[in-house]
């Protein structure tokens, strides 16, 4: 087991260098010269050099890389020129939001995708399993930007019921969590029927039956039980695709959080943010799905044997 | 599979293929007929209602769909806040929108193939290489990378496709690097060793034909998939450039004008929503036909 969360470790820090790496790679190296973005097209050459000297560009590419990694081992990005303050700590301020958005999405997902799941299970082949398995098929085909504009254009606009920006309250969460969540309600929905079925022919529930255990009893106490455990593993990596797929839904509904700040940086060439935002999200990731593969390694021991 | 029968009236190769068609369950036809109608429309459409992102037209702002314009002709889809005729910008969209996917999907597999072939079929450093290569981008959120790498390209269809291809091209690779793997010992791939065939010949006489089927259902699912995240970034402002139109553009206009025009957003939205789950069917059907075993 310590071997196997070992190199599993070194495995994502890999991972994480890499994402470093590529996020250097793609702000520093490719076209595009920072300080002019940030001066502007009239700025004087002195005005660009000098900039050009601040932001350390004039040194090799290989000196530049050594002078990041650096900074980022010191949990230092640079400074936002259009916020003014250090580029982790505007970061770090939108990622609440971000976290409180995923969250909701998350018990959305779970709630909604075990009851719809485990209730087609129940009916296999019916039609309400059909239709289930139907729009769990367009929920993960729609785009999520437009789901979340015709969410709010029917909840907002049309019934006026729920606001359609963020605004604080309860009620705003709603349309972005839900939005954030439906393509994954008919992804876990999918993967619940599936393992309920499976579960549903194993020997112990005949066992149970046999006991003249209810239905309901045998359901609830036995088969979802054994279900539970590869699901909740998947849980972790859900986690990690809300905060990263939340950009988009957060562009939608105004929500300040850590995806928005990306684009609007994206947008401004405020590139310190960028990184950081990047960096941030990645390591998140990468976190996520390194706690989800030691948690299942843990839960199910037959994963150690395939690693030993 | 049903016996020929005697009286077959369309005998041979044709009839094959028809018959074939016709045994597809009711949603493959469905998926079918919107995959061509789109790409028919995506072709032909904007010759027959060509579509200006300049032109403006102030009498024809925000008219509901079927509106009668002031040139004389029909709005179906009406018109959005600068009076450019819905319907036409949604045509060109379709265009743009099945440029950006197939010519990102051809890149992305082709590059993908070759890298896959290599990491698959010689094993060692090369496949060491790749899929490290593979792992670290993967484990970067590919929506993340695309803003990155378009947001520092700058808007263009070129520089979308380039920053999408780049985050595909893994999916390919690890498809194909598989279905390598998996043949690479077998008998028929060692007998042609021995018989003195060359490395090349044997990839592409023996180990390609068995990776093509899993790459082409790769392929289909992908398109869909990258029609969203081409739209995406449009939407973000950050996909191609606003002389051309993009579903994702049109859909963010209409984001300011949802309580008079919903229309705006709605119709282009609705086209991507049908053509994603049409190609998603499609890639289903795909699947299971290049798999027997989903059969038993």
């Amino acid at each position: 087991m310590t071997a196997f969360v070992g190199r599993r470790l070194a495995q994502a820090l890999l991972q994480i260098w890499g994402a470093i790496t590529i996020v250097f790679v793609a702000l520093r190296v490719l076209p595009g010269d920072p300080a002019e973005l940030i001066l502007g097209s009239q700025a004087t050459p002195e005005q660009l050099a000098g900039l050009r000297a601040q932001l350390g560009l004039d040194d090799p590419l290989p000196v530049q890389y050594l002078h990041h990694l650096q900074g980022l081992l010191r949990l230092d990005f640079g400074q936002s020129w259009r916020q003014g303050v250090s580029a982790l700590d505007a970061c770090l301020e939108r990622l609440g939001p971000t976290l409180v958005l995923s969250a909701w999405a998350m018990v959305f997902t779970v709630v909604l995708g075990f009851l719809t799941g485990s209730y087609a299970a129940r009916h296999a082949n019916s039609v309400a399993d059909r239709l289930i398995s139907v729009s769990s098929l367009v929920g993960q085909a729609l785009p999520p930007f437009w789901i979340g504009i015709m969410l709010s254009l029917i909840f907002a606009r049309g019934l006026q019921i729920l606001p359609s920006t963020a605004d604080g309250t309860m009620a705003s969460l709603l349309l972005p969590a839900f939005t954030l969540a439906l393509p994954f309600v008919g992804w876990l929905g999918r993967l619940v029927r599936t393992g309920v079925l499976e579960e549903m022919n194993q020997d112990y529930v005949r066992t149970a039956r046999a006991k003249g255990l209810s239905d309901q009893v045998v359901f609830y106490v036995h088969v979802l039980r054994n279900t539970l455990v590869p699901i909740v593993t998947m849980l972790g990596l859900l986690m990690g695709n809300f905060i990263a797929n939340g950009v988009i839904v957060e562009v939608v509904f105004a929500w300040p959080g850590i995806g928005r700040l990306l684009v609007d940086s994206i947008t401004f060439r405020d590139y310190a943010v960028v990184e950081a935002v990047l960096t941030v999200i990645t390591v998140c990731y990468i976190t996520l799905n390194l706690l989800v593969d030691v948690l299942y390694g843990y839960l199910d021991p037959r994963i150690q044997l395939e690693n030993a | 599979m049903m016996p020929p029968k005697l009286d077959d009236p369309l005998p041979g190769r044709t009839g094959a293929i028809v018959r074939r068609l016709a045994g597809l369950p009711p949603r493959a036809h469905f998926a079918l007929g919107m995959v061509l109608l789109f790409v028919v429309a995506g072709v032909l459409g904007p010759l027959l209602v060509p579509f200006d992102a300049a032109a403006t037209s102030p009498p024809d702002r925000l008219l509901p769909p079927g509106t009668r314009l002031s040139d004389g002709a029909v709005a179906w889809l009406g018109t959005n806040q600068v009076g450019q005729d819905i319907l036409a910008a949604v045509l060109a969209g379709m265009r743009t929108s099945l440029t950006v996917a197939l010519v990102t999907v051809v890149v992305a597999g082709s590059v993908g193939l070759l890298m896959g072939l290599l990491a698959g079929y010689f094993g060692g450093w090369a496949d060491g290489i790749i899929s490290r290569l593979g792992d670290i981008q993967l484990a970067f959120p590919s929506l993340l990378l695309a803003i990155l790498l378009a947001g520092v390209l700058g808007p263009s269809m070129l520089n979308v496709i380039i920053a999408l291809a780049v985050t595909r091209w893994v999916i390919f690779a690890r498809v194909v690097r598989g279905s390598a793997l998996a043949v690479r010992d077998r008998e028929f791939v060692d007998s042609a060793r021995v018989m003195g065939a060359s490395h090349g010949r044997i990839l592409i006489h023996y180990i390609l034909p068995s990776c093509l089927p899993p790459l082409l259902v790769a392929a289909t699912v992908q398109i869909g998939l990258t029609m969203v995240a081409e739209a995406s970034l449009s939407f973000l402002g950050l996909g191609v450039p606003p002389s051309q139109a993009s579903w994702g553009s049109t859909i963010a206009q209409g984001r300011d004008y949802l309580a008079s025009a919903w229309w705006i957003a709605a119709a282009p939205g609705a086209a991507l929503a049908l053509v994603v789950v049409s190609i998603g069917i499609l890639g289903d059907l795909l699947r299971d036909a290049s798999d027997p075993m989903t059969e038993l």
